[in-house]
């Protein structure tokens, strides 16, 4: 199967987006080559922004030029949405400018470089944010659509993108905060976003090969989140379980969890980062620390059934 | 707009401004006055800015970054005609528009969100970078504070300015030396906050008395320095106008009672 990162998916969507909407501008901090914008840097050089490693004032550049009728991008580490965060609140969502964040590097795939940059709170920090919309694309194509999801929706956008090359799937029909049922089951249903759709396809195979017949369902829009269709398979199936890449705190599992309150449900496990900090090695290494392999995911269902 | 109008005018301001604070019973009135006869200038003489082009997109844009001043841009907007006196018995209270801080979304003129210090400057240079990108032709100002100074977003923010070559971008420093907890010297001294300008690539021009409503003029109608972002230094007085929250630190957030309004008022008349 092909692979891609998602971060590249994002570097040739905002491309694209600049081809025929002139109102894009780009703005990074001395990571384009990482973030992956030196694409649009090399196609469109004088709408891009470099601001120097200096991300709280990207944010707020952003904010300003927004003012001008323009639709800044920014993009950085996604460890970095702590470091500008205030200028997130209070210079982009407070006032619900027009400003998009392209945040790459997230989660514990980031791999090597360790701890200190593997963003495992990001989702956390901009769900709980007023006028924000959070999109977790799952490959480069929902990639594609959530870049240009987010180029029409008039207010804030976070978009999280990962470093490691991923499995491309076939295109599916996006539709904005709406969840997508990708196999249908009834003993069980996973529900789950980001890079983390392809350890829990592998997880319901494993389920599949033990007679446990497993729905799985993936979220590309984290806020607004599709209530309806997470509650459907949650009283359909009656045993629920989250997978993210991302602490347990304040993710997906916390999003789902109160809506699943009184809906008969006898099983809900969030599994993901368990309040810990991630740690330097290779990202299939620590996929396999953390518990996040298919395997992994499908024993942590099958002792919670 | 000739001198003794503007100045009749930041005597009207700074009775908003107590009249506003005392009847909220908190705001700040020391940084606002000390920043009153800029914003007058600005507002009356220098920006194209009015209650009918507000939604121009090629006004004069401000950004009050010391948002905690916000007594001084509300009465300054209000006697503009941005909106009436009424407003004021609102000021900080529920539903209403002139929130303690300056709030695009409700208040009408105000071009940006501010009260996170160090914020509004930053905002203001991506104003004006965004300005030079659409072709705009406005200018951007704004009011940082020198306790404000401190942060370091508005370095951040300097340095682009320069690197941008914003001489679109007008940085207004209300330098009154005071702060919440003291002197900004007892604080955290802003040491040579000239010579910084200067080395950060601002074209600095120092107002030698930042409340003197033609000084004040003089610097703003400077003509541009072509390629640099200006920097206004003014050197005010806290407090200033009211005899006894001159100079006074214990003025920065705090609102003068009915009696001491009352005698405030008294020294502002005309």
């Amino acid at each position: 199967m092909e692979k891609k990162a998602i971060r590249v998916a994002y570097g040739e969507a905002l491309v694209k987006l600049g081809e025929t909407n002139e109102k894009v501008v780009v703005l990074d901090a001395d990571l384009a080559s990482a973030t992956m914008t030196n694409a649009f840097k090399k196609a469109y050089p004088g709408r891009f922004y470099d601001c120097g490693i200096a991300e709280a004032n990207m944010v707020d550049m952003a904010a300003g030029m927004s003012t001008m009728g323009l639709i800044p991008f920014c993009s950085t580490f996604a460890v970095f949405a702590g470091r500008s965060y205030d200028q997130i609140r209070n210079g982009v969502c407070y006032p619900k400018f027009n400003v998009k964040f392209g945040f790459s590097h997230a989660g514990i795939t980031l791999g090597e470089d360790g701890g200190s940059h593997q963003a495992i709170e990001d989702l956390a920090l901009m769900c709980v944010l007023p006028n924000m919309t959070v999109f977790v694309p799952s490959d480069a194509n929902e990639c594609y659509a959530c870049v240009e999801a987010a180029a029409k929706i008039d207010g804030p956008v976070y978009i999280r993108t990962s470093r490691l090359a991923t499995p491309v799937y076939d295109p599916r029909p996006f539709t904005f905060g709406k969840g997508t049922v990708i196999k249908d089951g009834k003993d069980c249903v996973i529900f789950t976003c980001g890079i983390m759709l392809e350890h829990s396809l592998n997880a319901v195979e494993v389920l599949a090969e033990k007679g446990i017949d497993a729905a799985l369902v993936s979220f590309h829009t984290l806020k607004p989140f599709d209530e309806q269709l997470a509650c459907e398979y949650a009283v359909k199936c009656k045993k629920v379980f989250t997978v993210e890449e991302h602490s347990v705190i304040g993710g997906l599992g916390d999003t789902v969890a109160p809506l699943i309150v009184g809906k008969g449900v006898e099983a809900f496990r969030k599994i993901g980062i368990n309040d810990v900090f991630g740690q330097s090695g290779k990202p299939a290494d620590l996929l396999l620390e953390y518990g996040l392999t298919g395997p992994q995911i499908a024993d942590k269902i099958i002792s919670s059934l | 707009m000739n001198l003794q109008t503007l100045q009749s005018k930041a005597r009207a301001v700074r009775r908003d401004i107590i009249t506003m604070t005392s009847k909220a019973g908190a705001g700040h009135p020391g940084g606002s006055l000390s920043c009153t006869d800029a914003l007058v200038a600005l507002y009356f003489d220098v920006m194209n800015v009015s209650p009918e082009n507000e939604k121009d997109p090629n006004r004069d844009r401000f950004v009050l970054s010391k948002g905690h001043a916000a007594p001084a841009l509300y009465g300054t907007l209000c006697e503009r005609g941005y909106f009436g006196p009424e407003e004021f018995d609102k000021f900080r209270q529920l539903h209403g528009i002139l929130q303690g801080h300056p709030d695009i979304k409700k208040c009408p003129g105000v071009d940006a969100s501010t009260g996170s210090l160090g914020q509004g400057i930053s905002i203001a240079v991506g104003m004006a970078l965004g300005a030079k990108h659409t072709g705009n032709p406005c200018h951007v100002y704004t009011v940082i504070g020198d306790g404000e100074s401190q942060e370091g977003l508005v370095w951040e923010a300097s340095m682009a300015a320069a690197h941008y070559k914003l001489d679109n971008l007008t940085v207004i420093l209300d330098h009154n030396g005071l702060q919440i907890d003291g002197s900004n010297d007892e604080v955290m001294s802003l040491g040579d906050i000239k010579a910084k300008a200067v080395a950060f690539g601002y074209d600095v021009i120092e107002v030698a008395d930042g409340n003197d409503m033609q000084q004040v003029l003089d610097a703003l109608h400077a003509p541009a320095c072509p390629g640099k972002p200006r920097y206004i230094l003014l050197q005010t007085l806290k407090g200033k106008g009211v005899s006894f929250m001159e100079g006074q630190v214990g003025w920065h957030g705090k609102a003068p009672n009915a009696e001491q309004a009352a005698e405030a008022l008294k020294e502002l008349e005309g």
